[in-house]
């Protein structure tokens, strides 16, 4: 993509060994998973702007339908857009370049990843064009997933395609970061992105086999005949969701640590300053997130029948979270402090990032309390609290990391007025979405409805988030076309157009050619990415 | 440190309310949307102000460190071996004495969800994709048919004012959940599994269960009306109902 690029060669793409191509290929899969299931969250929210039917004749169809777009939405969002988009596209392009490294420890195995992320992609978009459409939320509980019609079986393959290509670059990227590099270069001054990536993929490593396990369970119970789940034939109906959210509990922070990570690197780049105890950041609250991830699944089970004692402990330790995620914060806020701020596009989306983070993140203590939560849970509540934190907060900086980086993976500057119109139609868009979700949440609107006559006081805040849904789905479009069009006409870039003192930055041009630095890099023992002062 | 004082009042609490609990007769029930509230109400505060904290620090900063001229840098403190601990430690402690603090009160109220009153009157709940039954000490059900012609839908969960009602609840195929807004609980429903909760239906009042755990394509409209009358009607209701499911 660069100014002076040969010609286009989609072989060499696809059988590229380059991590930075490899990011490249990861950004363009995620990203059209994020635009067919942002297509189906425009479906979901038409279909809930008035009461009754909107989009079909009659009630079963229109619950069927509504439930085939949210299972596609969940899914997708989550394991083919945030997860491949933060530890796939971020991850790949610019974790070697952070540490001054050539390439991965094993470039082939990345590719390997890349090919199953797209076949996984495949496999998903898939399940719309066979007859019985999976209807199972991402969740996918049995008894339900293994009675239904509809074919479950492409949501256990798409989940193991996907989670396989995230264990390959699991094991790739923590051997990279052990073993590549530069020489000189010291645990404490590595990038915060560069902690938050090796902190993902400890968890990813850790517990996506158990999602696996739980998926395949599924399989066997649907079409095999095994009775893991069913409970007439001495199987367990809860193993299920414990085996499940043993991993997705963790995996939000697989979600939450590199968005944090890309925040760190945004703000410390736009404040021109170092990390607030960086110390703190990265052994409290990073590794302190890795170490209490595991241990507070239930705190999505307090609904479910589970023990008394169960309940109440996983309430302290989810309560606990807070330690860790306080400490990131800390470091987070702490680093505009004495900075000298400027604010670019790539600083906007950070700045409303810490906004959602907050209103996302506080959201979550109530939920911790288990006498609160079981009026909360499955409500619109929650709905607006992961899409504080997940949803609109990781997506907004994965916007943050495009814009960011963008100078240095195509030579270009993006359209800085386009950008921000985009901007401000997203930030707007998403709270006019989410923020009355919260309101009627309290009030008892169940979450995956499509249906609720029998509280027609929503329907108002339900129009009005369609009304903000169809903002976001404006500024999105200028967003990704402004992408497209500024790279291969955007104004040619410097190699450092935002004074960066990080080695992605510092130590090579833009975009970056194989091998990506000119000469080996070495480090001094006082450097730091974050050395603003010297 | 009024954190700590605050966590440590917690504390007492809990114990004094347990052993105030063990000691009380059960003509004080207390209901457990009341609790909700009142802890929701408390954390709502505790939420204002960790968000005002963070969040008018965020902004006083974002205006005061702009860059005054292009080539500005920032000049954030080098924090001496000390300050990156108590920076650590001081945080943690505050977080953590909240952290109990809430606990503390959460568990309380968790107390009042979990315990059902001995005088509470039990109804049998049964889900099946996608409605409601509802089974009574002496055997009479009663549903309610969202397709129904009007008058004829049944008349879903009718209960007592004034006396607690104890679910006791299972699942004939998926699993379901009861969730009931007006008086702030849901617990699921499972095949193979029972599981209660209990509710306090202080004054007359009608509203709705609805299905909170996905069940397929009418899951949306698994709901029923749940309508709190005074006793005695409640008894004829109940009697009504017993003789025309005789009949039926
Ligand atoms: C800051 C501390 C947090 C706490 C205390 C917290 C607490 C909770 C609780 C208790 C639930 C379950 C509620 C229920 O289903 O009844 C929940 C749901 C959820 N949370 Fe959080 N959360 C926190 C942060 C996060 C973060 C950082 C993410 C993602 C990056 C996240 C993503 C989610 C998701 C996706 C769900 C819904 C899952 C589902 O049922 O489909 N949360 N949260
Ligand atoms: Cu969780
Ligand atoms: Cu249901």
């Amino acid at each position: 993509m660069s100014a002076e690029s040969e010609k286009f060669n989609l072989s060499e793409w696809i059988f590229t060994t380059d991590h930075k191509r490899i990011g490249v290929m990861y950004l363009i899969g995620s990203i059209a998973a994020f635009g067919v299931a942002g297509i189906m969250a425009i479906l979901i929210r038409i279909e809930q702007s008035s009461l009754g039917p909107t989009l079909a004749d009659d009630a079963l169809t229109a619950g069927q339908q509504y439930n085939e777009w949210l299972y596609f939405h969940g899914a997708a969002m989550i394991l083919a857009f945030l997860i491949p988009g933060l530890t796939g596209f971020a991850a790949n392009y610019f974790l070697p370049l952070m540490i001054g490294a050539a390439d991965v420890a094993f470039p082939r195995i990345n590719a390997l990843s890349v090919w199953l992320f797209w076949c996984g992609i495949i496999v998903a978009l898939l399940g719309f064009v066979i007859p019985d459409t999976p209807d199972i939320m991402w969740t996918g509980y049995p008894p339900y997933s293994i009675l239904t019609g509809g074919n479950t079986a492409f949501y256990v393959f798409t989940v193991h395609l996907l989670g396989f290509a995230s264990i390959l670059g699991a094991v790739n990227f923590l051997v990279t970061v052990i073993y590549m590099r530069a020489p000189g270069m010291g645990w404490n001054q590595l990038n915060m992105f560069v902690w938050s990536t090796v902190t993902a993929f400890v968890i990813q490593l850790v517990f996506v086999p158990v999602l696996a396990a739980a998926v395949t369970m599924l399989l066997f119970d649907k079409y095999l005949g095994t009775h893991f789940f069913d409970p007439s034939a001495g199987g367990d109906v809860l193993l299920y969701q414990n085996l499940f959210w043993f991993y997705s509990h963790p995996a939000v922070y697989v979600i939450l640590l590199p968005a944090l990570g890309i925040l760190y690197e945004v703000v410390a780049t736009f404040s021109k300053n170092k990390i607030f105890n960086y110390k703190a950041g990265v052994y409290g609250g990073m590794w302190g997130v890795v170490l209490i991830s595991g241990e507070v699944w239930v705190h999505h089970l307090y609904i479910s029948g589970m023990p008394n004692w169960i309940r109440v402990g996983m309430m302290i330790s989810t309560l606990l979270i807070s330690l860790p995620v306080g400490l990131l914060a800390i470091s987070l806020f702490g680093t505009l402090y004495k900075g000298a701020i400027t604010f670019e596009l790539p600083m906007k989306y950070a700045i409303s990032c810490l906004f959602l983070f907050l209103i996302g993140g506080l959201t979550g203590i109530p939920l911790a309390i288990t006498a609160l939560d079981l009026h909360l849970s499955e409500t619109s509540f929650i709905h607006a609290h992961f899409h504080y934190i997940m949803g609109i907060f990781a997506t907004f900086s994965v916007f943050a990391a495009v814009y960011y980086w963008f100078p240095k993976m195509t030579g270009r500057m993006f359209n800085e007025k386009l950008g921000t119109i985009g901007f401000w139609l997203n930030f707007i868009g998403v709270n006019v979405t989410f923020l009355p979700l919260f309101k009627i949440g309290i009030d008892g609107m169940p979450r995956r409805y499509w249906n609720y006559e029998m509280f027609p006081q929503f329907e108002t805040w339900h129009f009005v988030a369609m009304i903000g849904a169809l903002l976001v789905a404006a500024g999105m479009l200028l967003t990704v076309s402004n992408w497209i069009i500024s790279a291969f006409n955007g104004e040619p870039a410097s190699d450092n157009p935002w004074k960066s003192k990080s080695l992605e930055w510092t130590h090579t041009v833009s975009p970056p050619g194989p091998g990506n630095f000119l000469k080996p890099v070495e480090v001094e023992t006082d450097w730091t990415p974050y050395d603003y002062r010297k | 440190m009024k954190k700590m004082l605050a966590t440590l009042t917690g504390i007492a609490l809990v114990v004094s309310s347990a052993i105030v609990m063990a000691s009380e007769s059960s003509d004080t029930i207390k209901d457990p949307a009341e609790e909700w509230q009142h802890l929701w109400t408390e954390v709502l505060v505790d939420l204002y102000i960790l968000g005002g904290i963070f969040g008018a620090l965020a902004i006083y900063w974002l205006f005061k460190y702009r860059a005054k001229d292009p080539d500005a840098v920032g000049d954030g403190p080098n924090l001496s071996r000390a300050q990156v601990w108590a920076w650590a430690i001081v945080p943690c402690v505050l977080f953590l004495a909240d952290d109990l603090y809430l606990g503390a009160s959460g568990w309380s109220a968790w107390n009042v969800y979990r315990n059902v009153p001995e005088n509470a009157m039990e109804v049998k709940v049964t889900g099946s994709m996608w409605n409601w039954e509802f089974e009574y000490e002496d055997g009479t059900t009663s549903t309610y048919d969202v397709d129904g012609d009007e008058g004829e839908k049944g008349d879903g969960l009718v209960v007592p004012v004034g006396t607690p009602v104890a679910l006791r609840m299972t699942s004939t195929d998926v699993i379901h959940s009861f969730g009931l807004t007006k008086y702030r609980v849901k617990e699921d429903l499972m095949p193979g599994r029972v599981t209660y909760i209990w509710f306090y239906p202080k004054e007359e009042a009608k509203s709705w269960v609805t299905c909170t755990e996905f069940c397929g394509a009418s899951h949306a409209r698994m709901y029923a009306p749940v309508k709190a009358i005074p006793q005695a009607k409640f008894e004829n209701w109940l009697a009504k109902r017993a003789k025309e499911e005789a009949e039926e």
